[in-house]
C-alpha cells in the first residue's frame, strides 16, 4: 500500500516547567516514502491550517549526520528500524491502521523545553570538559605520517561516527550517557593526538558526565541497540580502563 | 573527599568496586560450593573434620570474615546507590517503553539485580542464622569434640520447606549472576571484542553451576533422608 492512515498520540508540553500529556491526532493518506519528519510535516501543516500550534520537534540535516533529530518512537529512541536516526526512519516502516506514539527523550540530564524538544546541552558541557585536543594539530596531516595500525583506526572510525544524538540516554533503564562519553573519550584515546591529555580527559569528562545528573551504568546496553551509528559497549568498556588507570596510576 | 575516595564513588568508580567485589564473592561461592559437596561425596567425619578445621583458625578466619563483611558492604552499598541514581535520572517515564532486541543485554536477570540482590542479603542473615548460629550437636572424630554441622544440615534439608526455600533462592542466585558475571568484566573495564563472547559464555556456566550445585545438595540430603 502506498498510502496510510495513522493515529499518533503525540506529547503535547506548553514548556519546561507545565504539564504535559499525549495528545491523539488522525491522518489520512500519509505517502509510505515520506520519512517520518516529513509526516511530522503533514500534520504541523493541517494544525497549522486549523490554528492549533505545530508540534516542536528538533531536526536539522535530517540525512542522519548531525545528531539533532531524537523522538521516542513506540517506545524506542529513533523507532523501529536499527542504525537509524529517526530522519532516515519512513513511512513503509509502519502499517495502515496504526497508532504511533510519540514522546521526547526522557532523562533528568535531557530536560523538556516543548513538546518532543529536550535540551541536549549537557553532551556539550561533556564535551567541553575534555572532549578535544588542546595542541594545535595544524591542517590533515599527509597519510601514513604517523602509522596507526588498521584495527586501531577503524576502532577510533567506529566511536567518531558518534553523532551526540542522545539516543543511548533515552534507551537506557537508568539514562546512562555512558555510550557518548565513552564514543568521546574512546575516538581520542585510540589516536596518538589523543595520548597526552588522556588521563585529563577522562577525568573529566566523566566528572562532567556524573555532575550533569546522568544515570550509572547498568551494562544493560540498550544504548548499543538504539544506537543510529551502532557504537559498540566496548568502547564503555575503554572508558572504564582509561579512568580505572587515572586511579591506580600516577 | 580525597581525590581517591571521590574517584571511586563515581560512576565509573563505584560500578568497578561492585564488578570486584562481586566476582570476589563469586570465588567465595565456589569454595563454599567445593567444601559442601564433602556433605554429599564424603563420609560425615570428613565433613566436620573440614568445619572444624576452619573454625579452629581463629584469627585467621575473624579476619577473613571480616574482609567477606567488607566485600559485602561495599557490594551493597553501591548497588543501592545505583539503583536510587537511576531513579532519580529519569524522574517522569516513558508512557510507552519498549525493548529494543539484541545487541542489546537487557533481560529479566538485568532488570531484577537489586531485588534478586536484595532476596540474597536477606537469604544470607537467614542462612548463617540456620548453620553458623544454629543448633550446637557435638560428636567425636578422632578423640577430638567437635561440632556435628554434617547432622544439623541433613536435619534442617529434611524439612520440605526449608529445601524448597534454597531451592528458590539459589535459582535467583543464578538470575543474578547471569547478568551479574560478564557484566563484572564490563565495569572493570576488562571486557574486550576477543573476549566478549567468551565472557558472556562463561558467565552463563558460572551462573548454571553455582545455582544448579547449591540447589542439588538440599535436594540430595533431602531425598536421602
Ligand atoms: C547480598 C546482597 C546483594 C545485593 C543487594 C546485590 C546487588 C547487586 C546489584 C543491584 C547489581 C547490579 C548493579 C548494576 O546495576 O549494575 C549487582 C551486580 C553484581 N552482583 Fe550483586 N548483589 C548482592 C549479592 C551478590 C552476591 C552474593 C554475588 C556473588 C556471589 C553478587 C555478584 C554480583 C556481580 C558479579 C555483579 C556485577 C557487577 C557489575 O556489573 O559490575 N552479588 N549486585
Ligand atoms: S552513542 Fe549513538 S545513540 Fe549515543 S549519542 Fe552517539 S550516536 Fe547517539
Ligand atoms: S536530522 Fe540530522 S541526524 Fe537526523
Amino acid at each position: 500500500m502506498d498510502r496510510i492512515s495513522l493515529t499518533l498520540k503525540v506529547w503535547r508540553q506548553k514548556g519546561p516547567s507545565e504539564p504535559g500529556r499525549l495528545v491523539s491526532y488522525e491522518l489520512k493518506d500519509i505517502s509510505t516514502h515520506m520519512s517520518f519528519l516529513e509526516m511530522l510535516d503533514v500534520l504541523n501543516e493541517q494544525l497549522i491550517h486549523k490554528g492549533e500550534e505545530p508540534v516542536e520537534f528538533d531536526n536539522d540535516c535530517r540525512e542522519g549526520i548531525c545528531g539533532m533529530c531524537s523522538l521516542v518512537i513506540n517506545g524506542l529512541p529513533h523507532g523501529p528500524q536499527k542504525s537509524t536516526a529517526t530522519c532516515q526512519l519512513h513511512m513503509r516502516k509502519f502499517r495502515d491502521g496504526e497508532t504511533i506514539t510519540i514522546e521526547p527523550f526522557r532523562a533528568k540530564g535531557f530536560p523538556i523545553i516543548k513538546d518532543l524538544v529536550v535540551d541536549r546541552s549537557a553532551f556539550d558541557r561533556i564535551i567541553q570538559a575534555g572532549g578535544y585536543v588542546s595542541m594545535n594539530a595544524g591542517g590533515a596531516p599527509d597519510a601514513n605520517n604517523i602509522p596507526i595500525a588498521k584495527e586501531i583506526a577503524d576502532e577510533a572510525m567506529d566511536a567518531a561516527a558518534c553523532i551526540g544524538c542522545g539516543a543511548c540516554v533515552a534507551a537506557c533503564p537508568n539514562a546512562s550517557a555512558s555510550l557518548f562519553t565513552a564514543a568521546k573519550i574512546s575516538q581520542l584515546a585510540l589516536l596518538p593526538q589523543g595520548h597526552p591529555e588522556r588521563k585529563r580527559r577522562a577525568r573529566a569528562m566523566v566528572a562532567q558526565m556524573d555532575a550533569e545528573g546522568f544515570g550509572d551504568c547498568s551494562n544493560h546496553a540498550e544504548c548499543e541497540a538504539v544506537c543510529p551509528k551502532n557504537i559498540s559497549i566496548l568502547h564503555i568498556a575503554r572508558m572504564k580502563r582509561e579512568y580505572l588507570r587515572t586511579i591506580f596510576t600516577a | 573527599m580525597s581525590p581517591f575516595l571521590s574517584s571511586l564513588w563515581s560512576s565509573v568508580g563505584k560500578k568497578a568496586m561492585m564488578g570486584l567485589t562481586g566476582l570476589l564473592m563469586i570465588g567465595f561461592l565456589v569454595e563454599h560450593l567445593i567444601g559442601n559437596l564433602l556433605l554429599v561425596f564424603a563420609e560425615p567425619a570428613t565433613f566436620n573434620r573440614y568445619a572444624h578445621a576452619l573454625t579452629s583458625m581463629g584469627g585467621v578466619l575473624i579476619v577473613a570474615e571480616w574482609i567477606l563483611i567488607i566485600i559485602l558492604a561495599a557490594h551493597v552499598v553501591s548497588a543501592i546507590s545505583v539503583s536510587l541514581g537511576k531513579m532519580r535520572a529519569r524522574p517522569e517515564g516513558y508512557k510507552k517503553k519498549a525493548s529494543a532486541g539484541p545487541p542489546s543485554r537487557k533481560s529479566v536477570s538485568s532488570m531484577t539485580m537489586i531485588y534478586t540482590g536484595i532476596v540474597l542479603f536477606i537469604f544470607l542473615i537467614l542462612h548463617l542464622n540456620t548453620f553458623k548460629y544454629g543448633p550446637n550437636y557435638t560428636t567425636e572424630v578422632d578423640g577430638v569434640v567437635m561440632r556435628d554441622l554434617y547432622k544439623l544440615v541433613y536435619e534442617v534439608f529434611a524439612q520440605p520447606g526449608y529445601t524448597v526455600g534454597y531451592v528458590v533462592i539459589m535459582t535467583l542466585l543464578g538470575f543474578h549472576l547471569r547478568h551479574g558475571f560478564w557484566s563484572a568484566f564490563q565495569s572493570l573495564g576488562l571486557n574486550h571484542p576477543n573476549y566478549y563472547k567468551t565472557l558472556n559464555t562463561l558467565g552463563i556456566f558460572v551462573a548454571l553451576l553455582l545455582a544448579f550445585g547449591f540447589i542439588g545438595i538440599p535436594i540430595w540430603i533431602y531425598l536421602s533422608s
